[in-house]
């Protein structure tokens, strides 16, 4: 702030100059539009720490604030800022569609032109949470209808979403450019054909993980010829065969395409012709990664990835065989991002070749590398900040192959930065976790998935609190955990204690008694989220948090031990919040809460329940 | 601090566990978890922490077969008479109970433990996106004729061994030989019910070249299908090189055999 401000000798008419003497400083403003309405007249030269800007500076000023968590503080500071964002913010995201109504966002926010929406609770991705529970998008479509007809972007993700929705997404909003879903379910193809017909401003098309009803691939033939200002299209997830024609076509009229995510059916030798166009790529998606023969030279198919000097992201190589891996190589030295979690190599085939991915920074994998190749990750990719390691057969109990603790110690010396780590496996030891986390202290996501339920550590056959335990005493920047294995009320001791920056905590098989989930209501203070599933937690536990859930997005428990008494106390108590339980198929016993989800609200109960949803 | 919680991990027999949740509480000994959690940790079936009876979640019995089924399938109907799994080594206790389960695994358990009971799959357990969970399947039910221990570098190596005109086909784990010799030997023990005539007892000093020679005896060829799906002739390449690409193994015999491995022909005219 300039404590000497002079006048500005360029503006012809002001309309206000405000002068405010302030402890701090002296500010000096002039409205230049003399046709904007005032924010106010009021000449203040007084000491209030207040200070008064018209309305259009702060709105200019508010614009370039994308962090929605800083929006929300901004309009907290008064009623001038908070109108001020109201009318600046573009983008709106909600982090559970039934928090609040979109009537409520409509009135607040009049100049979206981009909306994220999440709906369903997280566990149903794996199948606890039964068909038809909602999250519909079609009401929220219908408000924004008139609400926002220009809206440019859509991001969904666990929504349910119907044909007709993409019908009336894609005919309503003239000017709409970007729809993107992940985990959604209830639409076809048939609603992909809509999109790709009518929106003729189409710059991205993300089809991730959804539980769609494919129909086939002649959607990709319906995008216009006219249509060049496509950026995005991922249909990796689709498993129909597209017009091969029609996407070489396509992927040639769109010069500025930066992302493209094939599916399986796309040969090699497909590809091969789709890079030839499209050499500015930054991200690609392989289709099959495997051929009988290769029509053309094998020099041309190894220079196919040398000219994409873009590329940083790769991903599908399903079925990638060491024969055709090379041809990768050229590309991998400027690769950040490698996801390798849809090909089933073996440890060998790994190190050679994360041996050219010096720049690695995110690495994804299936458990089929093993120990063996989790050491080459960590001998050639010092710069790694995030790994996933996938599980190739996650319900064969009888397998014990995959990767051990020694496979995840060998990454964590190696790489030092790692900050996210999702580790499925069937064995750990809790000496094995602290080692990691000494080598690893900047971990801000640990989600480590031992895939029996409530295994101790295999070597002392201890619980593996202490694992937990020194992960949250030494990384203390995590916001994020996912704990399994044999484990104690302990270690919610530790979270509660020590783990002062965790926002999202997922627990399955743990703790022995209610004190474990009130340690960690009682002792994080930035949970968020808090997801429980076949835990001892009872009611008291449920009630402890009274104070805290009005402060949190939801709390999901199910298979626990909480009555129904206890859930119609919570929602009594506490009005803002939303009490639901979902209630069993066979409704056996009806005094207990099978499933529970609590979230605070400000649109009231939900008035599209289905029947198995009560609203206590 | 709170003691651990007696998890029963014995299955679907769980129905006498209390809902109350003050009474899961049990106070576990010293020796107890050691002995509790040795069982559990080896356990092969997942019964559920039973915390509340009706509060569980829906179980739903997993693909695999319990070993009770397995002794009624077809392909285990040889394995619980006589000596014929004798000649594997010391695996046959496994191996006559299913040719799926790792025999390595089995020797932590005491040898007097049981069977383990028909698996029980949690829902949602592992936490898998169903995209994933599908594509997986897809991929498994692809190589079904691929063994696991073909994906990863494991403790054993199954492949199905097939004999020309045999009745069955035998499984063999191909990590416990250490070269062709002992593969050789092997294989002759295991179908020498099969062979007409003349087995040929093993030499000394086979190296690998011989090992044609071997099965010369009923004019057999061994041969292996590889990982891109060739039949090949079993010797022709290192040891090692050749468990890491072998997934299966066919004994071929009589006329389809002659004319395929160059020293029987040779040994034919060298009769005549």
């Amino acid at each position: 702030m300039d404590p000497n401000p002079k006048r500005p000798k360029t503006v012809d008419r002001v309309d206000s100059v405000e002068v405010v003497n302030s402890s701090e400083s002296t500010q000096l403003l002039c409205s230049i539009d003399p046709n904007r309405k005032r924010a106010k007249t009021v000449d203040r030269v007084d000491s209030a720490e207040s200070t008064q800007f018209p309305d259009e500076v702060l709105e200019r000023v508010l614009s370039l604030i994308d962090s929605h968590k800083d929006r929300s503080s901004v309009s907290l500071v008064c009623k001038d800022w908070y109108n001020a964002e109201r009318w600046s913010r573009r983008h709106v995201f909600i982090g559970n569609c039934y928090s609040v109504s979109p009537e409520i966002v409509a009135a607040r926010f009049p100049r979206i032109r981009s909306v994220t929406i999440k709906g369903k609770p997280r566990f149903s991705d794996f199948n606890l949470v039964p068909e038809d529970w909602g999250a519909d998008i079609y009401p929220w479509l219908s408000v924004f209808a008139l609400a926002y007809p220009f809206l440019e972007e859509l991001r969904l993700k666990r929504m349910a979403v119907s044909d007709e929705s993409l019908e009336f997404l894609a005919t309503k909003f003239c000017n709409f450019k970007a729809l993107s879903l992940l985990s959604c379910d209830g639409f076809s193809t048939d609603g992909l054909k809509a999109i790709a017909t009518h929106c003729k401003n189409l710059t991205e098309l993300d089809i991730q993980e959804n539980g769609i009803d494919d129909l086939g691939g002649h959607w990709l033939s319906c995008f216009p010829e006219t249509l060049t200002s496509l950026e995005v299209l991922n249909f990796a997830s689709l498993n129909s065969e597209v017009s091969f024609d029609a996407l070489e076509k396509l992927v040639s009229r769109c010069k500025s395409l930066k992302v493209l995510k094939v599916n399986r059916n796309i040969s090699l030798d497909q590809l091969q012709k789709l890079l030839s166009h499209c050499p500015q790529l930054m991200e690609l998606g392989t289709g099959a990664f495997t051929q009988e023969l290769i029509s053309g030279p094998v020099t041309e198919f190894k220079n196919m990835f040398s000219n994409c000097r873009n590329l940083i992201t790769l991903s599908g190589l399903w079925d990638a065989t060491p024969l055709y891996l090379p041809v990768i190589y050229p590309a991998c030295a400027r690769l950040t991002f490698l996801n390798l979690s849809y090909a089933t190599l073996r440890s060998d085939e790994l190190a050679n070749l994360l041996s050219h991915c010096k720049s690695l920074r995110r690495l994804w994998l299936l458990d089929t590398v093993g120990d063996k190749g989790l050491e080459a990750v960590g001998s050639c990719c010092p710069f790694l900040e995030e790994l996933r390691v996938f599980p190739a057969h996650p319900f064969d109990q009888q397998i014990f192959l995959g990767v051990t603790e020694s496979g995840f110690v060998s990454v964590s010396r190696g790489c030092p930065r790692l900050r996210y780590v999702l580790y499925f496996c069937r064995q750990m030891t809790n000496a094995a976790v602290a080692a990691i986390a000494k080598n690893c202290p900047d971990f801000t996501h640990f989600r480590l998935c031992i895939m029996n339920p409530g295994q101790p550590d295999y070597l002392t056959k201890e619980p593996m609190d202490e694992a937990f335990g020194s992960i949250v005493k030494t990384c203390t920047k995590l916001q994020r955990l996912a704990i399994s294995g044999l484990l104690t009320d302990r270690t919610f001791e530790y979270i509660g204690k020590y783990s002062k920056n965790l926002e999202t905590l997922s627990v399955a098989f743990a703790g022995s008694s209610d004190l474990g989930m009130e340690y960690v209501l009682q002792g994080c203070p930035k949970l968020r989220k808090l997801e429980i599933r076949d835990c001892p937690f009872g009611n008291a536990a449920l009630l402890s948090g009274l104070t805290k859930y009005e402060s949190m997005r939801s709390l999901w428990m199910s298979a626990c031990n909480v009555s129904m008494n206890a859930c119609r106390a919570l929602a009594k108590e506490k009005p803002r919040l939303n009490v639901e339980v979902i209630r069993d198929e066979d409704g056996a016993d009806d005094s207990q809460a099978h499933k529970v989800y609590v979230y605070r609200t400000v649109a009231g109960p939900r008035r599209d329940a289905p029947p198995f949803v009560l609203t206590l | 601090m709170s003691v651990p919680l007696e998890h029963d991990y014995i299955g679907l027999s769980d129905a006498s566990r209390s809902s109350d949740s003050s009474s899961n509480i049990t106070s576990v000994t010293e020796t107890q978890p050691n002995s509790v959690l040795n069982f559990k940790a080896t356990e092969l079936s997942l019964g559920l922490p039973g915390f509340s009876k009706n509060g569980g979640p829906t179980i739903m019995l997993g693909a695999k077969r319990g070993f009770a089924d397995v002794n009624l399938d077809g392909s285990g109907k040889w394995a619980l008479k006589g000596g014929s799994e004798a000649q594997l080594g010391g695996f046959e206790k496994s191996q006559t109970l299913t040719p799926d389960v790792k025999p390595a695994e089995d020797k932590k358990k005491g040898s007097g433990s049981a069977p383990p009971s028909a698996k029980a799959q949690v829902v949602g357990w592992p936490p898998i996106r169903s995209f994933r969970k599908n594509t997986m399947a897809a991929n498994s039910s692809k190589n079904a004729d691929v063994t696991e221990g073909n994906l990863a570098s494991g403790g054993c190596l199954f492949v199905k061994v097939s004999m020309d005109g045999a009745p069955y086909l035998r499984k063999i784990d191909l990590k416990i030989y250490h070269n062709y010799t002992e593969l050789s030997k092997a294989l002759e023990k295991m179908f020498s019910c099969f062979t007409l005539g003349n087995g040929v007892k093993g030499r000394e000093g086979l190296s690998e070249s011989n090992l044609k020679d071997l099965l010369h005896g009923s004019e057999c060829v061994l041969t292996y299908e590889d990982k891109d799906g060739d039949w090949m002739l079993v010797g022709d390449v290192p040891w090692e090189m050749f468990i890491d690409s072998c997934k299966r193994l066919r004994i071929m015999k009589g006329s389809e055999a002659i004319g395929l491995a160059p020293r029987s022909m040779e040994k034919c005219k060298n009769k005549i």
